[in-house]
């Protein structure tokens, strides 16, 4: 504490006075890179550059009409289904089949990861069965499904349900398991009750867990909704895309392609808002 | 209200940690408790609390606790233990829920600890905003909430720099001159446990026993003035830890 006092005036001097002016220089500075700026225009960009490029690849002939429709034709498709009123009906019916699963498949999947990560006999009973059928393909059972749940819509929520099942439940008490102890602990030592400790403390510590999770289950249940659709459905964009293939239409394809994309990038920004809203607490 | 610890030891696995602790804190009595590193202080204040059971002995309680006080036996922690989803009155209000205390009652509770401990331009704020003092002193006023008869505080300052501690230290000190709170204060900073302590409970290494009980009779309001007297006081713990010390830091480095 007290060095600053007692080191000598000429000491002080001395040091300011062997500076040597000609070599003086900036510290090189080594900081910088490795963090993320947004750059919000780049996307866009990105997409229509490619767009163009296809474009005139596809006019000039440079890409044959037979391998790839140029976007302006798949877009002329897309057209054609919404004239014709079908556009409406095969995205209504996917949407359906998504919601249904996909909001099931994530309640029940948190309500069981919720069991596993609190009690033990849930976690010792359970655990096992959920590594054991998460990595079986739900679409291999499809045709099970259908003779449990029949030909139309039963079969099809169910695919989706299992589907985003298992990965919500495994979210979920993973998000659990990293929710600081010692939080826990305080409400404890505040007497809060059980219920209290879990609705207050337990739940909303996992929260970020179980919300990237739903970013994994809702991509896993956009391609199964295809595929399942593809198997045994009237509407539906999985369905659609069969038909274009079949017939190789395929600036249908594209566009219902196109279509599931647009798809996924709406769900992702809705995670992403929920996310905003629910975790506005983090940094 | 008396908390009692009687012949209390305790073990974790095959090692003892704790073996055959007694002793008392009065009513409006600062008790330091200060001991090596790994010497069981933690384990200990977690079963006078009741979050843990020792392995033999029993913590006690004696007397009635004050009128309308919701948890008798309140923690500090040292790391502050706020919700970060919740704003600085959510947190405090956290504690008072599940006491069926009616909104405007609790509003009014909540207004007035976060008064009492200088908050209340931060009310809305997130735990992420605020400074560490700032942080420990929401988790005092937290503690102050539930109106506690005994405080549990585990190393309430180490998180903090030396000039915040020493400022949270005279906030405590005007605290407990205004409240006459009784309080179990873990810590690893000898010169906080000769400012606050009423007496000081040196524990061994190690399996943790009672080495000395160090009694302070100064008033706490007159120690800032006279820290001559306390140096000397300090100097005395120190000797006492010293030894243990070495060897608890000895046996540490074998583990590793
Ligand atoms: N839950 C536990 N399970 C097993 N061993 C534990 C547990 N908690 C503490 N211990 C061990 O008990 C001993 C005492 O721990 P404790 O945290 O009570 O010490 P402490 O005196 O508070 O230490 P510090 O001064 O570092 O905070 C340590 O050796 C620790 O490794
Ligand atoms: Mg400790």
């Amino acid at each position: 504490m007290s060095h600053e006092t007692t080191v000598p005036e000429t000491a002080r001097a001395d040091a300011v006075g062997t500076r040597d002016e000609a070599t003086l220089r900036p510290v090189p500075f080594r900081g910088g890179g490795f963090v993320h700026r947004p750059l919000g225009p780049v996307a866009p960009i990105v997409f229509l550059a490619i767009l163009a490029l296809w474009e005139i690849g596809s006019r000039s002939g440079f890409i044959s009409q037979i391998a790839l429709p140029a976007p302006s034709e798949a877009f002329g498709a897309l057209v054609d289904l919404a004239t014709s009123g079908m556009l409406w009906k095969h995205v209504g019916a996917s949407l359906y089949r998504l919601f249904v699963g996909w909001t099931l498949g994530s309640l029940l999947g948190i309500a069981v990861g919720l069991a596993v990560g609190l009690f033990s006999l849930a976690r010792a009973g359970l655990l096992p069965l959920v590594s054991a059928l998460f990595p079986v393909p739900k679409i291999a059972l499809l045709p099970l499904f259908i003779i449990w749940f029949g030909i139309g819509e039963g079969s099809k929520v169910a695919t989706i349900l299992f589907g985003t099942f298992f990965p919500t439940v495994i979210a979920t008490y993973a998000g659990v398991d990293n929710v600081d102890r010692n939080l826990i602990r305080m409400g404890q030592s505040f007497g809060l009750s059980w219920l209290s400790i879990v609705r207050k403390i337990i739940v909303p510590g996992a929260m970020p867990a179980i919300l990237s999770g739903f970013r994994i289950s809702a991509s896993i249940a956009i391609v199964l909704l295809v595929a399942a659709e593809m198997i045994g459905a009237e509407f539906g964009i999985g369905a659609y895309i069969l038909m274009a293939g079949a017939l190789f239409a395929l600036d249908q394809l594209i566009a219902g392609v196109a279509l599931l994309s647009v798809l996924g990038l709406c769900i992702s920004w809705l995670i992403g808002k929920a996310e905003k809203r629910l975790l506005s607490w983090r940094a | 209200m008396q908390l009692v610890l009687q012949n209390i030891s305790h073990r974790y696995g095959g090692t003892t940690v704790l073996e055959d602790i007694s002793f008392t804190v009065d009513d409006g009595e600062i008790v330091c408790i200060v001991g090596p590193s790994g010497c069981g202080k933690s384990t200990l204040l977690r079963i006078a609390g009741g979050l843990e059971q020792p392995g033999a002995g029993a913590a006690l309680i004696s007397g009635a606790p004050p009128e309308g006080s919701l948890n008798p036996l309140t923690y500090i922690f040292q790391d502050f233990a706020l919700l970060p989803w919740r704003t600085v009155e959510d947190n405090v209000s956290l504690v008072l829920e599940d006491h069926g205390i009616e909104r405007r009652e609790r509003r009014s509770i909540i207004a007035d600890v976060l008064a009492r401990t200088n908050l209340a331009d931060f009310a809305k704020a997130l735990p992420r905003q605020l400074s560490g003092g700032m942080r420990q002193r929401v988790a005092i006023a937290r503690a102050l909430a539930v109106k506690p008869a005994i405080m549990l505080m585990d190393e309430p300052l180490s998180a903090l720099d030396s000039q915040t501690r020493e400022l949270l230290m005279d906030d405590l000190i005007a605290l407990w001159s205004r409240e006459r709170f009784s309080a179990c204060y873990v810590t690893h900073n000898l010169n906080e446990a000769v400012r606050l302590g009423r007496r000081i409970v040196v524990l061994s290494r190690r399996p943790g026993r009672i080495r000395e009980v160090v009694e302070i009779d100064m008033p706490l309001t007159e120690r800032a003035a006279r820290l001559g007297e306390l140096e000397t006081l300090q100097r005395r713990v120190w000797e006492i830890m010293r030894e243990e010390a070495r060897e608890a830091d000895r046996e540490i480095s074998d583990v590793a």
